[in-house]
């Protein structure tokens, strides 16, 4: 009875934080100038209406708002502004798989690749091995993405010709190395640095020396005592590294040419794509709760501590 | 070979790779329809001239030829078009396309329920105009068909027509589809054409694809089997994707001196004039430019253009000093005294015109250049402040605005002083270009020109059929805007793209529309 309570109070709070987040992201769009339908050649006066009124924005704001809050209680995101042909239903059932499968096979690389390597740096700590380790991962991390999309582009696709420079083929793998490897690289540094610090200090912890004294192996000592209290740091991260990666990364999207969630959420803003916009926001704060809510659950299973508070 | 190579090169033989045949265009951004009556940007005209075609279409050089009609003959006037329908003419997917498709189609484009956004470039059309308001039944519109391979068009205005009828805007479309799929008639398998190429695949953001139509009435005469236009929404990222080879045709070529370019690509790199003009517009509704033409001549002359398409353009641009670009159809520039002085004369008269407007090195003129985001644009408008700092003493203020933003600033007229401007083409003519400056309500209007007699000259001309006379009074009227100083041109654009150099039939033309169909592999080297 206590986790059906925990999980209907964080699930009213959850609907609550989408409800603000909708009204504040209609309130924001709307008060922004520039209409959906401002173009350089304007639309005739009669054509101007009918569009209006097919978009309801010959209502007055209330209306329109309301409208909205019932469309998307039936799980209607509305039709898209910019692209006529699609409903913003359409465009993210196409996109958030795009974006969630990069996403989330870039973060399970680096988890599986970055956990080893900050242990093996920890093993090592302040050997030549965990020197240069952790000189490769400063430089990783502090790489912005616009900066490291294009110098994979260069060398893979341009120089070696092993890969796509960018784009996107339904099927062919091909199309997704560069970018994986763009959104891996910066988190498999952030989760080695996080493993080695933890497990660092895990290994300098009493009970540790206690099990070290009683004549443990190195080895056990590492993953069995140190390792499962040093990934609480990387659990910590790993929830706004999910949410990071799974609603998209606009700009790697946006070097490779990637047809995911992130980049309708630039390109709706700036075309005033009112129910584009809302959409993505929508979906990504769902993720974003729903990320957290799981996190926290694997954070209370990994630390009894936090359980008890809880 | 080395080991990494080797595997790569066989993983990358096992994978599902691109067609050897195909071709791969980078098109821009994603088309925002596939609805040929809803379409009003390049990227999906683009595309909509593979799946479609008109009465007439365009060549590879940009010329008027036959295309779902095989002939057609006009009246003296110029009002009567009758229009002769290939035989064996069908959609693509096997049914007849008739007359009668081209006359509810036509109707569909100027019926206010499609909202189809260049509906007014069929106005000359008896009746179109009344549809458009609402005020008559699409029923009423001049379009009849005669029998099944014969079409009749009635004008209110006698203007070039057959320009008209290559755009999207007037391509038919297959009602049934619409009845059955609204909107999303235009996906894969559902979108029915009547051009060289049929749909096959379409993923949002990413890319369009293509197959031969081999229902269409040429279909022997199309040489490539496949085509897929990629979205390339930056032109670094587009360059990039050219020299590894994933796409053949780029959309544009990002800012870089020509010389390095010509170095880099040789043959590749095609650059053709483009019925296109940039200015910066003066806002002649307020302070300081209202009633204040010597101030106006003065910045007109104070511009170097040839430093702009030398320095910051830089690929094949035209210094401009007129509105209508040369190698407009039924175009004859104006005689302009400024444009024959020497700069040094130039520099001098605009000295002369700023202190006649009342301002000195003690009272210079504050002016404010208003643009939208874009790296051109903002070093354009750098160095024409520059110049005018230099050359008369104005103060400059640049202010950047998000497009949206700037749209709506510049047609409001209200906060406006200096801003960027500038038209490309819908249809080959000078009338298009200059009916932007024409009637104070009119929402194209950003500079506020107002001139009856220019007005007056516009409303001839679309009367006239194409001829000296209607040229003469085109002409009459540029040198009007340009006499009032209500913009200041800078230059005529450019199209630029870099082609592979195994393809054959990518020529340069005036409105840089290239179909597929004319394009073809060099014998032996498909890639």
């Amino acid at each position: 009875m206590r986790w059906l309570g925990l999980f209907a109070t964080r699930l009213a709070g959850g609907l609550l934080t989408l409800w603000l987040l909708v009204t504040l992201c209609f309130a924001l769009l709307h008060a922004a100038p520039g209409g959906p339908f401002d173009t350089e050649k304007a639309a005739p006066p009669a054509v101007q209406a009918q569009l209006a009124a097919r978009y309801r924005l010959d209502q007055p704001l209330s209306r329109q708002y309301l409208a909205y809050l019932g469309d998307l209680a039936r799980g209607d995101l509305g039709p898209s502004f910019q692209y006529p042909d699609f409903t913003v239903n359409a465009l993210i059932a196409a996109s958030l798989p795009v974006s969630a499968g990069l996403g989330g096979a870039a973060l399970l690389l680096a988890l599986l690749l970055g956990v080893p390597i900050g242990v093996f740096a920890a093993a090592h700590e302040g050997g030549r091995l965990d020197r240069l380790l952790m000189a490769l991962t400063a430089t990783l991390s502090a790489l912005p993405k616009f900066v490291l999309a294009p110098i994979l582009i260069l060398l893979f696709a341009v120089t070696l010709k092993w890969l796509p420079a960018g784009g996107w083929v339904a099927g062919d793998w091909r199309y997704r190395v560069l970018p994986i490897v763009a959104l891996m690289l910066p988190n498999l540094a952030w989760c080695a640095r996080l493993t080695r610090a933890g497990v660092c200090e895990a290994l300098g912890s009493e009970w540790v020396r206690a099990a070290r004294g009683r004549g443990i192996g190195r080895a056990r000592l590492l993953l069995v005592h140190a390792l499962p209290a040093a990934l609480l740091p990387v659990t910590a991260w790993l929830s706004p590294a999910l949410i990071a990666v799974i609603t998209g990364s606009a700009v790697v999207e946006h070097v490779f040419g990637i047809p995911g969630m992130g980049r309708y959420f630039v390109q709706g803003a700036l075309n005033r794509d009112y129910t584009l916009v809302m959409g993505v926001v929508v979906i990504a704060g769902a993720l974003v709760i729903v990320a957290n809510t799981l996190v926290d659950g694997l954070r209370a299973w990994l630390d009894p501590r936090l359980r008890t508070s809880a | 070979m080395r080991l990494p190579t080797l595997v790569f090169t066989v993983l990358l033989t096992l994978s599902p790779a691109a067609s050897s045949r195909e071709l791969i265009r980078g098109n821009g951004p994603e088309p925002a329809t596939l609805d040929v009556h809803r379409c009003q940007e390049v990227a999906c005209g683009n595309l909509l001239r593979d799946l479609y075609e008109g009465l007439v279409t365009e060549g590879a050089d940009g010329a008027i030829i036959a295309g779902a009609a095989r002939s057609w003959r006009v009246s003296d006037d110029g009002r009567q078009w009758q229009f002769r329908l290939r035989d064996e003419l069908c959609w693509s997917n096997g049914e007849a396309l008739t007359a009668q498709d081209f006359v509810a189609s036509l109707r569909r484009a100027v019926t206010p329920q499609t909202a189809a956004p260049m509906a007014q470039l069929l106005r000359p059309i008896a009746n179109a105009s009344a549809i458009l308001r609402g005020e008559a039944a699409p029923e009423s519109l001049g379009v009849t068909a005669v029998d099944a391979h014969t079409l009749h068009i009635n004008l209110d205005e006698p203007v070039p027509l057959l320009d008209r009828l290559a755009l999207p805007i007037a391509m038919p479309v297959y009602l049934p589809a619409i009845a059955v799929h609204g909107v999303e008639h235009t996906r894969p398998g559902r979108l029915v054409g009547n051009g060289a190429y049929r749909l096959s695949g379409w993923t949002p953001h990413a890319s369009v694809e293509m197959e031969k139509n081999t229902f269409f009435h040429a279909a022997t005469d199309v040489a490539i089997a496949r085509v897929r236009y990629v979205v390339t929404e930056d032109a670094g990222s587009e360059l990039q994707r050219f020299l590894a080879g994933d796409v053949h045709i780029t959309e544009t070529v990002p800012p870089k001196p020509l010389p390095v370019l010509r170095a880099q690509f040789g043959e590749r790199l095609r650059i053709s004039p483009y019925v296109g003009s940039f200015w910066f517009g003066l806002n002649l509704t307020r302070e300081p430019f209202r009633d204040n033409p010597a101030l106006r001549e003065a910045l007109v002359l104070a511009v170097d253009r040839d430093i702009l398409t030398r320095h910051i353009t830089g690929l094949g641009e035209q210094p401009a000093f007129g509105i209508v670009p040369p190698g407009t159809r039924g175009h004859a520039a104006p005689v302009l005294p400024m444009a024959q002085l020497t700069p040094a004369a130039r520099v001098a008269r605009a000295r002369e015109r700023y202190a006649a407007a009342g301002y000195s090195a003690d009272r210079p003129a504050q002016l404010e250049i208003r643009y939208n985001t874009s790296t051109l644009h903002r070093k354009l408008a750098l160095a024409v402040a520059a110049m005018w700092r230099q050359t008369l003493g104005a103060q400059v203020r640049l202010r950047n605005e998000e497009w949206k933003v700037f749209v709506q600033n510049r047609r409001a007229r209200v906060i406006t002083q200096v801003f960027r401007g500038g038209w490309i083409a819908d249809v080959n003519d000078p009338l298009d270009f200059l009916a932007t400056f024409s009637g104070p309500d009119n929402p194209l209007n950003t500079t506020g020109f107002a001139d009856p007699e220019f007005d007056a000259a516009l409303t001839r001309a679309a009367l006239l059929p194409d001829g000296t006379e209607r040229t003469a009074l085109l002409t009459a009227a540029e040198a009007r805007v340009l006499s009032a100083h209500a913009v200041v041109p800078l230059y005529f654009y450019s199209s630029k793209h870099l082609v592979d150099d195994r393809l054959e039939g990518f020529a340069g033309n005036p409105l840089d529309h290239h179909a597929t169909r004319w394009m073809r592999w060099r014998d032996g080297e498909a890639p």
